[in-house]
């Protein structure tokens, strides 16, 4: 039986702003509308322009639960289409990257596609003379998406023909994007390697939610990095001379008490982005890189050097399945596979004209934290699952998410607040309810008012 | 060193993981010594091309302080594990360099509670002998499917 399906009602109370319901977490069929209305209301990301440099060049992506190919075309420009053959729906490419020469090629008929999707040749193709061919979409060739930018290289794409522009979408958000590409001295970022990739049995908003919760990791992550400082601690009284190794300054912050996270704040946007580390992070006292700083100030100048490296945003959201960490470079998608399956891909960018040891930080950064071999990871993945198990009692169908919260909480608003508030957690489910619901047609045929 | 004794250490080594004697286990390496787990075929820098462990002694240290740890979570239930090893190959007898060089062929399985995985790949030592006994330099782990999206490995392969 259909619950949510053309009840737009019905989805709208699953958020109460201070509560959400465990429906959005566990439920089938509010996965089923996520793939269906979410995604592709809202502008997902779909790859970087730095990993297809060159004249069929591609990457392949997913919008929901949709195969999309991103490819650069002879004109320079990067076309995303739907990645199935307008025949047969075949996935015309199969790999995650690659180069593809002048054409693609179907492997199941040889039908064959311009790099910009366009319909290239059929073979025997007087099978179709007189048949109406040309007058199905099949003739088109592969399904462009016609709603692309490419922001500082990062690709998105909104597969709903309306909605709201990429700008109105993210508006200051893009601050977060551009700090962390202004941090290469020419201004650029690429992508030079493959991805973290890590499984987990949980619902995709659950890695969303945790990105700005700050309120755990001193509790779940005591194992990993306090046992890392002690670890250190009693190295250092064996050998007070030795300096703080760049892993323990890694990890030592994520035992940071309390009052730190209240005091460095979490900034809002609205549509459900959002960012912790507002005036001060875990990523601030990491130490200097050799030459970093000379080559900012002669990119930048003084002033504007020191602003762009003094701004050190923890996690950035962009809603609904991405976070950006600028100060370290790297960006996180959380790809959902199922109510309960989400393939996480982390992703380390290379600043363009920056020393080597900051991509070295960046990829022992990763390893530590976000690989299914991090220690950190083991932990939140087991209050994932444990979470995903837990939903399951009809003892409270409701997760709370009240810490910090005030009566007439703006839905759509830009604020700065206390950094351990569950706000943007909040403001995730706000925009949540608004793309779940935007083209959402009431089928129901209860009137609105009688339903409450 | 001959060739059985290296052949034997690479058993043995496999052995004291099996029966998580995990302090015995750091005492095998060199204290300088690496535990490396590439993330690309044929990786050859484990520092600008990306990996899914790297760790020297005081990482490894942190590992395995924290598998007894009464806040490590993710270890309740505990976590066990089983190596199965073909007959390590021998690369180098370290003529040259006194790097002695093993080549194994693995399946390892890893379990926690009801589930169960398994991973199969090439594990490389190479060891050099200090003061008469044999220490791992480096021990790597490639994976046949090093790019795979897994869940959780919580030991050591």
């Amino acid at each position: 039986m259909d619950r949510y399906r053309g009840n737009p009602q019905a989805i709208a109370e699953l958020v109460k702003g201070y509560a959400v319901h465990r429906d959005v977490y566990v439920d089938q069929e509010v996965y089923e509308l996520e793939m269906e209305h979410l995604f592709p209301n809202s502008w997902v990301y779909i790859g970087h322009d730095s990993q297809i440099p060159n004249t069929g060049d591609f990457i392949t992506s997913k919008i929901g639960n949709q195969p999309v190919l991103a490819s650069r075309h002879r004109d320079g420009q990067v076309y995303v289409m739907h990645n199935r053959c307008p025949h047969k729906g075949v996935k015309i490419a199969s790999e995650p990257c690659g180069n593809t020469g002048k054409f693609f090629r179907c492997p199941y008929h040889a039908w064959s596609f311009k790099t910009d999707g366009s319909l290239l040749a059929i073979p025997l193709k007087k099978g179709y003379e007189g048949t109406g061919f040309n007058t199905d979409e099949a003739a088109k060739g592969l399904p462009r998406i016609e709603n692309v930018k490419i922001y500082r290289g990062m690709i998105f794409a909104r597969l709903a023909e309306q909605g709201l522009s990429f700008e109105d979408y993210f508006g200051d958000a893009l601050s977060t994007i551009d700090n962390m590409a202004d941090r290469s001295p020419e201004g650029e970022l690429e992508i030079v390697s493959q991805p973290i990739r890590y499984m987990h049995t949980c619902n995709w908003k659950m890695l969303v939610d945790n990105q700005t919760d700050t309120c755990h990791p001193m509790v779940a992550h005591e194992s990993s990095a306090g046992t890392a400082v002690s670890v250190w601690e009693r190295a250092k009284e064996a050998n007070p001379d030795m300096e703080t190794p760049m892993a323990v300054q890694l990890y030592a912050p994520f035992m940071s008490p309390y009052e730190f996270y209240e005091g460095a704040g979490i900034r809002v946007w609205p549509n459900g982005h959002g960012h912790s580390g507002v005036s001060g992070s875990i990523h601030q006292d990491y130490d200097d890189v050799d030459g970093y700083l000379a080559q900012m100030v002669e990119a930048y100048g003084e002033a504007r050097a020191r602003e762009i490296l003094g701004d050190v945003r923890h996690n950035t959201i962009y809603f609904p399945n991405i976070m950006v960490k600028g100060p370290v470079g790297i960006m996180r998608t959380f790809i959902p596979l199922g109510v309960d399956k989400t393939l996480v891909e982390s992703w380390v960018f290379r600043l363009k004209g920056a020393p080597d040891k900051l991509y070295e930080r960046a990829l022992m950064y990763n390893r530590f934290i976000n690989a299914p071999t991090s220690i950190v990871g083991h932990d939140d993945l087991e209050m994932y699952e444990r979470a995903q198990e837990g939903l399951l009692s009809d003892g409270n169908e409701w997760v709370n998410l009240r810490r910090l919260w005030e009566d007439d909480e703006p839905t759509e608003a830009t604020d700065v607040v206390n950094g351990t508030s569950e706000r943007q957690m909040r403001n995730q489910f706000y925009a949540w309810r608004k793309f779940m619901i935007q083209n959402m047609e009431d089928t129901t045929g209860t009137p609105v008012e009688a339903a409450e | 060193m001959n060739r059985d004794d290296l052949i034997d250490f690479v058993y043995a080594e496999a052995a004291t993981l099996d029966r998580m004697e995990w302090k015995e286990w750091l005492a095998l390496f060199h204290k300088d010594g690496r535990y490396w787990m590439p993330l690309e075929w044929q990786q050859e820098d484990p520092i600008l091309q990306p990996s899914l462990m790297y760790e020297d002694q005081l990482l490894l240290t942190v590992r395995v302080e924290r598998l007894s740890g009464e806040r490590t979570f993710s270890q309740k239930p505990k976590s066990r594990c089983h190596h199965l090893l073909q007959r390590p190959e021998v690369v180098s007898m370290g003529e040259e360099d006194g790097v002695y060089k093993m080549r194994t062929s693995f399946i390892y399985t890893e379990t926690r509670g009801d589930l169960l995985d398994r991973y199969s790949g090439w594990v490389s030592h190479e060891l050099v002998e200090v003061e008469g006994a044999l220490k791992i330099q480096l021990k790597r782990i490639d994976l046949i499917n090093f790019d795979a999206p897994f869940s959780n490995i919580q030991l050591f392969i």
